[in-house]
């Protein structure tokens, strides 16, 4: 089983998994963000969540790219074969990808309040729309409708139940995370009462998408027969274990120890992903292509083994020192110091 | 035939007759797909010569200010460091357009070579990673690390910018002269990754496109204060603002031209169809060739070109004899779209002259006791110079890949084999990406000038107004936090900040 390109191909899913969890946080702000009301009411949210993503969110985007390259350089002809038949979801997460980044950068610097508007709801909306697309990409893939040759049909492909679920499961998911990140963030910075209110959304959240992940269990048994049966005996553990997470997660937050709870959640999210993939092993493109099958050239799959040992020896420990920054004393203490005196804060 | 196939048609022969014959055969979706890689490409290549440049600007400005304890250099560095933030964020996500381009519209290309030009990708895709990791510490760590450590963070990102420069021009020096695999009956064998990384010719396409990103950002960066001169804001802000950048676009305009040079050298054996287009070299002369300045292909002849003997084997082939291996010598099919190759790439040589000329002058003017920066004339052209070394750099890049054409990957893959199956629907997605990238060019330039105007009001932190204006009128705070941005010598900035925004409430 431990062969190379199952090496390459966990390297690549552990890519995956990364990009879910943190880059998913991310995301999610930007739907606390969509549904935080009106500008005054919503305003001690949003500088949270610019708080927040600010310092981390281009870092995380990069697992994306990371993902991408592992993906066409370890298994090109599958890459191809799903960028010509999934186009369109790819476009339109891509367009989701671009305006969150574009407007959540314009919107930091707005000068007025109509401006920091316009970028607001631009960032909001794609912060939603970018996880949906990707999440029925994933669906795509998992429930087998993505040919070997490629050019599969371009609508049918992914406007199926599968892949819908996995979208709606994949903003959930996001939401879910940023939710429990940012009632953490909310609580460690001294502001209970938005923290309270995060701490509401987190749990409605929670359940909704624990709810879409178990209602998705009932199309996918005829959509997608092979994950199904993946999801059913192998992967049954890991689902199980985040059935766990979540239900930890919400017993957490409703006794009010958000901090632990940022952890369950993420052990909550990894496994649903990790289930997906450890559900459709073998198949990279399920039904279609083996991971053996797929893989690339020899030397190139141990040339990005190489990439990878590289990336954990200089990327894992800078990206370790810039979360821990982030969430250290002296990289808060500014902010809540200053919030305390600000009637912004004291508002809600 | 339909409507996109002649548009497609249309805008061939506008580039070359022979194309528009060729065109015919070419499926609908390559013509759009080209002109989306070009949008797509072009601009995100500006905004990468930030991402590659801007972060060694910042350094040696950051580390002015903390050495000199000069309050001016550090202000400078903070404020250049929020630009940043802006310009990186639109540069990164352009980047993510152009790797899934990369499948989207060539899975030709990339389900076949995809393993052998992909692991340069990888280590750019590393460089990349710690680049956003350092900008996210960088960014949000003042007033919140010690100084010199702070400073630190920035190095990384210039280092970045070397590698992950390298190792994107690494893929685009295999695309004009492949190695590190076999074609056996048609497959792909015996893949070298390595050999991609290291291939001979990426250096010195790295040396041309590194150096020429310190020409884009040096330029732009010091045309803001030559146009703030111009204003008659002539003030130590602005002539220190002018000088870093103008200190890096000096060097960098000095070498261009030479590195350049030795860049083309060998281009008559490793793409002789380039090298033709280039030199609009219709026929291959019995002695040395001239060089052709301007002039258009048109028919198979050239027209309105002004020679000059002997310069062109003297500068293409370093010879005072050896011709310039004309486009006769070249199969129809394998001609690329040779006027635009030629006036793009001689556009690109006469911006570079004109900008190493003017950094010369500047430089020699100083010696001589005499400050060029008193002179209206020469500020003027600096604040055109960011504009004129982005067209430069465009037009070197639309040199290079047209004067590839018919070639995605040169003598191996031609462009319409690597291009994707889609029908001519593709030129809607092209229309929404005109507007998606005018939007995005048209949000950074009135956050960008809205910052520029805050700061020369007085406001050092900018913060943004998520609650309704008015709530700044009753209490003189703003509603937004912004501790984030606040550096540790801020007192008398917040001071002038908050008179600020009593100022904007009245």
């Amino acid at each position: 089983m431990m062969t190379l390109e199952f090496a390459v191909a966990a390297a690549l899913f552990a890519g995956v998994l990364f990009y879910a969890v943190l880059g998913g946080a991310d995301f999610g702000s930007g739907f606390h963000d969509l549904t935080a009301g009106g500008s005054r009411r919503g305003a001690p949210l949003r500088t949270l969540i610019d708080h927040s993503i600010g310092p981390v969110w281009e870092a995380n985007h990069v697992w994306l790219i990371y993902v991408l390259v592992m993906w066409w350089t370890g298994f090109p002809e599958s890459f191809a074969a799903a960028m010509t038949t999934l186009y369109v979801p790819l476009v339109l997460a891509l367009v989701g990808i671009v305006l969150r980044g574009a407007s959540f950068a314009f919107r930091k610097y707005s000068e007025t309040l109509w401006q920091a508007r316009l970028f607001g709801i631009v960032f909001a909306t794609s912060s939603v729309l970018a996880p949906f697309f990707l999440g029925t990409i994933a669906g795509a893939l998992a429930s087998g409708r993505v040919p070997a040759g490629g050019n599969g049909d371009p609508w049918s492909s992914w406007l199926a139940p599968t892949p819908l679920f996995a979208g709606a499961i994949s903003v959930g998911t996001c939401a879910f995370l940023a939710g429990t990140f940012l009632t953490a963030d909310a609580a460690r910075g001294g502001q209970v009462a938005l923290a309270a209110r995060l701490r509401v959304r987190s749990l409605v959240v929670g359940v909704v998408t624990g709810a879409v992940v178990f209602a998705a269990l009932i199309p996918i048994e005829h959509d997608a027969p092979t994950l199904w049966e993946g999801l059913m005996s192998r992967a049954a553990p890991v689902m199980a274990l985040s059935a766990l997470g979540g239900i930890g997660t919400l017993v957490l937050l409703w006794t009010g120890r958000f901090g632990p709870a940022r952890l369950t959640a993420v052990v909550a999210v990894a496994a649903v992903m990790a289930g997906w993939g450890v559900g459709q092993y073998p198949w990279v493109l399920v039904d279609q292509v083996t991971i053996t099958e797929g893989a690339g050239a020899r030397a190139t799959m141990q040339g990005l083994l190489v990439a990878v040992g590289i990336a954990a020896v200089i990327v894992a420990p800078a990206l370790a020192y810039l979360f821990y920054l982030t969430q250290s004393p002296r990289w808060n203490q500014a902010a809540q110091g200053s919030g305390a005196e600000q009637p912004g804060r004291a508002m809600y | 035939m339909d409507a996109t196939q002649l548009l497609a048609q249309a805008t061939d022969a506008a580039t070359s007759p022979l194309a528009s014959v060729l065109a015919a055969a070419d499926p609908a979706g390559l013509m759009p797909a080209r002109q989306q890689m070009a949008l797509s490409l072009g601009w995100h290549i500006l905004l990468a010569c930030f991402g590659v440049a801007f972060p060694a600007i910042i350094f040696v400005m950051h580390l002015r200010g903390i050495r000199k304890k000069d309050p001016v250099a550090l202000d400078l560095a903070k404020r250049w460091g929020k630009v940043s933030a802006v310009l990186f964020a639109i540069g990164a996500v352009s980047g993510t357009v152009l790797s899934f381009e990369m499948g989207l519209l060539w899975p030709g290309l990339m389900g076949t070579y995809g393993d052998v030009l992909g692991l340069p990708f990888a280590f750019e895709g590393l460089a990349f990673f710690l680049e956003a990791i350092f900008l996210g510490i960088y960014l949000y760590g003042w007033g919140k690390m010690p100084p010199k450590l702070h400073l630190l963070m920035v190095l990384p990102m210039a280092i970045t910018g070397v590698v992950g420069t390298y190792c994107v021009l690494t893929v685009n020096a295999w695309m004009n002269s492949p190695v590190g695999f076999n074609v056996v009956d048609g497959e792909i064998v015996d893949v070298r990754p390595w050999a991609v990384l290291f291939n001979p010719h990426a250096l010195m396409q790295f040396g041309h496109m590194w150096v020429g990103a310190y020409m884009v950002a040096g330029f732009s960066i010091a045309a803001v204060y030559a146009v703030g001169m111009l204003k008659g804001r002539r003030d130590r802000h602005h002539r220190l603002g002018f000088m870093v950048p103008f200190a890096f676009a000096t060097i960098a305009a000095l070498a261009q031209p030479f590195v350049g040079h030795f860049l083309g050298d060998g281009l008559a054996e490793r793409q002789p169809s380039k090298l033709a287009a280039f030199e609009l070299a219709e026929t291959t002369d019995e002695g040395p060739s001239p060089l052709r300045i301007g002039g258009v292909y048109i028919d198979g002849e050239v027209k309105g070109a002004l020679d000059i003997p002997y310069l062109g084997s003297i500068i293409a082939m370093s010879s005072f004899t050896e011709p310039v291996p004309g486009l006769d010598q070249i199969p129809d099919e394998d001609e690329p779209p040779v006027t635009m190759t030629h006036l793009a790439f001689q556009s690109m040589i006469g911006i570079g002259l004109l900008l190493m000329a003017a950094v010369a002058l500047f430089w020699f003017l100083r010696w001589r006791k005499y400050d060029l920066l008193k002179n209206r004339l020469f500020l003027r052209f600096m604040a055109v110079s960011g504009v004129l070394a982005m067209v430069a750099l465009e037009a070197g890049w639309i040199a290079t890949e047209v004067g590839r054409q018919p070639w995605i990957v040169y003598g191996v893959m031609r462009t319409t084999e690597a291009a994707a199956d889609h029908s001519g629907a593709l030129w809607g997605v092209y229309g929404a990406s005109v507007l998606l990238y005018g939007g995005m060019t048209l949000g950074a330039i009135v956050v960008l000038r809205s910052m520029a105007r805050r700061w020369r009001e007085g406001a050092a932190d900018l913060p943004s107004p998520y609650g309704p204006r008015s709530r700044i009128a009753d209490q003189a705070v703003e509603v937004r936090d912004c501790a984030d941005e606040k550096d540790s010598t801020g007192q008398k900035a917040d001071e002038q900040d908050s008179a600020g925004s009593k100022e904007a409430a009245k």
